[in-house]
């Protein structure tokens, strides 16, 4: 459907990177298995680079695992991680190992980061994060997401082609002049 | 529903309100599901271009997915298209598929036809999506641009309303069987 609007709004349940109050909120909805995920990885890290503290980043979870078995795992290892405050390393882990996404492979991952290896493997054995990563996928999908990767720029759901690199980031640009929000307002705002 | 059928694209695919013409088409190489036998419950009819071509691959590839929030309505889902039934066969086998894909093949796109989902110059149906409720009366279409996946928030928000003017009756019946039972 067109017209989509991201449902709920980007909460604190939310992972982000980025001030709270920057002028834009990109958020993602992805599958750590999908190809196309994985090339839109670099693309959103330049985004990052190239906006700095305009850009607010969420990541959230649309598995697709018919398709990619390993995508919900992945998903609740990134949430498991995240629990013990490393959620965008392993994400960046995930992402950067698309092609080793094996049990014994999140296990490895995890303890490279530092985590606390035991936790991390009763919560992904326990499914302690399995609703959460399907709550994602439900809110997905009310949102209109049809696939991986859908971005929302600031609520609404990006339509044109993420691929196109410098398309998507003048979007960006665009958006945080709209929001009317200039850069002078993040340095007190983030308490 | 006040989402209309979009019509600006598209030609008139029958729209809410109407009875949804019964077809029997074949779900597998020996089996025929009759749209009919499925009374009761809602139904989402979704017509699809063809087997294995991006976007369809990519839409079937999501309602596999929500399958378990289509169930939580009591709802079963169609594929059709024109493929044939060993074509099907593969696509669902490849893809994981665990709803039925039936197909519109002999004659082609007869069904298609019925619902105003065919396009002729191409031979395929359209990518077209229609919900019905448990009478088998049409609550709910919509016919998305070829190469749009139309996602699925437009059959949720469907099922929930079908569900939601149900829910008054079944609750009346179930007190009046409460009632009946009591001592």
């Amino acid at each position: 459907m067109s017209d989509a609007e991201l449902t709920p709004p980007v909460s604190e349940r939310d992972h982000s990177a980025g001030p709270e109050d920057a002028p834009v909120t990109l958020v993602e909805y992805g599958d750590y298995e999908c190809p196309y995920c994985g090339m839109a990885y670099p693309i959103v890290k330049r985004a990052q680079q190239d906006l700095g503290k305009q850009l607010r980043f969420v990541f959230r979870n649309f598995p697709l695992a018919e398709s990619h078995p390993h995508a919900r795992l992945a998903a609740e290892a990134a949430e498991a991680a995240g629990a013990q405050g490393k959620f965008w390393e392993m994400h960046d882990m995930l992402f950067e190992h698309q092609d080793a996404l094996e049990a014994e492979d999140l296990m490895g991952y995890a303890k490279s980061l530092g985590l606390d290896v035991p936790k991390f493997a009763r919560d992904l054995k326990a499914g302690t994060y399995t609703k959460r990563v399907r709550d994602d996928f439900r809110n997905g999908v009310r949102s209109g997401v049809n696939g991986t990767p859908t971005f929302f720029v600031n609520g609404s759901r990006y339509e044109g082609s993420w691929a196109n690199e410098k398309a998507f980031i003048h979007t960006l640009h665009e958006a945080a002049q709209q929001s009317g929000r200039g850069t002078h307002t993040t340095a007190d705002a983030n308490g | 529903m006040t989402q209309p059928a979009t019509t600006a694209h598209t030609p008139a695919i029958l729209g809410a309100g109407t009875r949804a013409p019964d077809f029997a088409l074949s779900a597998t190489p020996d089996q025929v599901l009759r749209l009919s036998e499925l009374r009761g419950r809602p139904v989402i009819l979704v017509f699809y271009p063809a087997d294995w071509s991006p976007v369809c691959g990519d839409q079937v590839a999501l309602y596999n997915e929500v399958l378990p929030e289509f169930r939580e309505y009591g709802a079963e889902i169609l594929g059709i298209s024109v493929d044939g039934v060993w074509c099907h066969a593969a696509f669902a086998r490849d893809r994981h598929l665990h709803f039925p894909l039936l197909s519109d093949f002999e004659p082609k796109g007869e069904v298609a036809r019925l619902y105003g989902a065919y396009r002729a110059e191409e031979g395929t149906s359209e990518r077209a999506l229609f919900v019905l409720d448990g009478d088998g009366i049409i609550r709910w279409s919509y016919c998305a641009p070829i190469a749009v996946n139309p996602g699925a928030d437009g059959i949720l928000d469907a099922l929930e309303s079908i569900v939601a003017k149900s829910a008054p009756a079944k609750a009346e019946s179930f007190r009046g069987d409460a009632a009946e039972m009591r001592p």
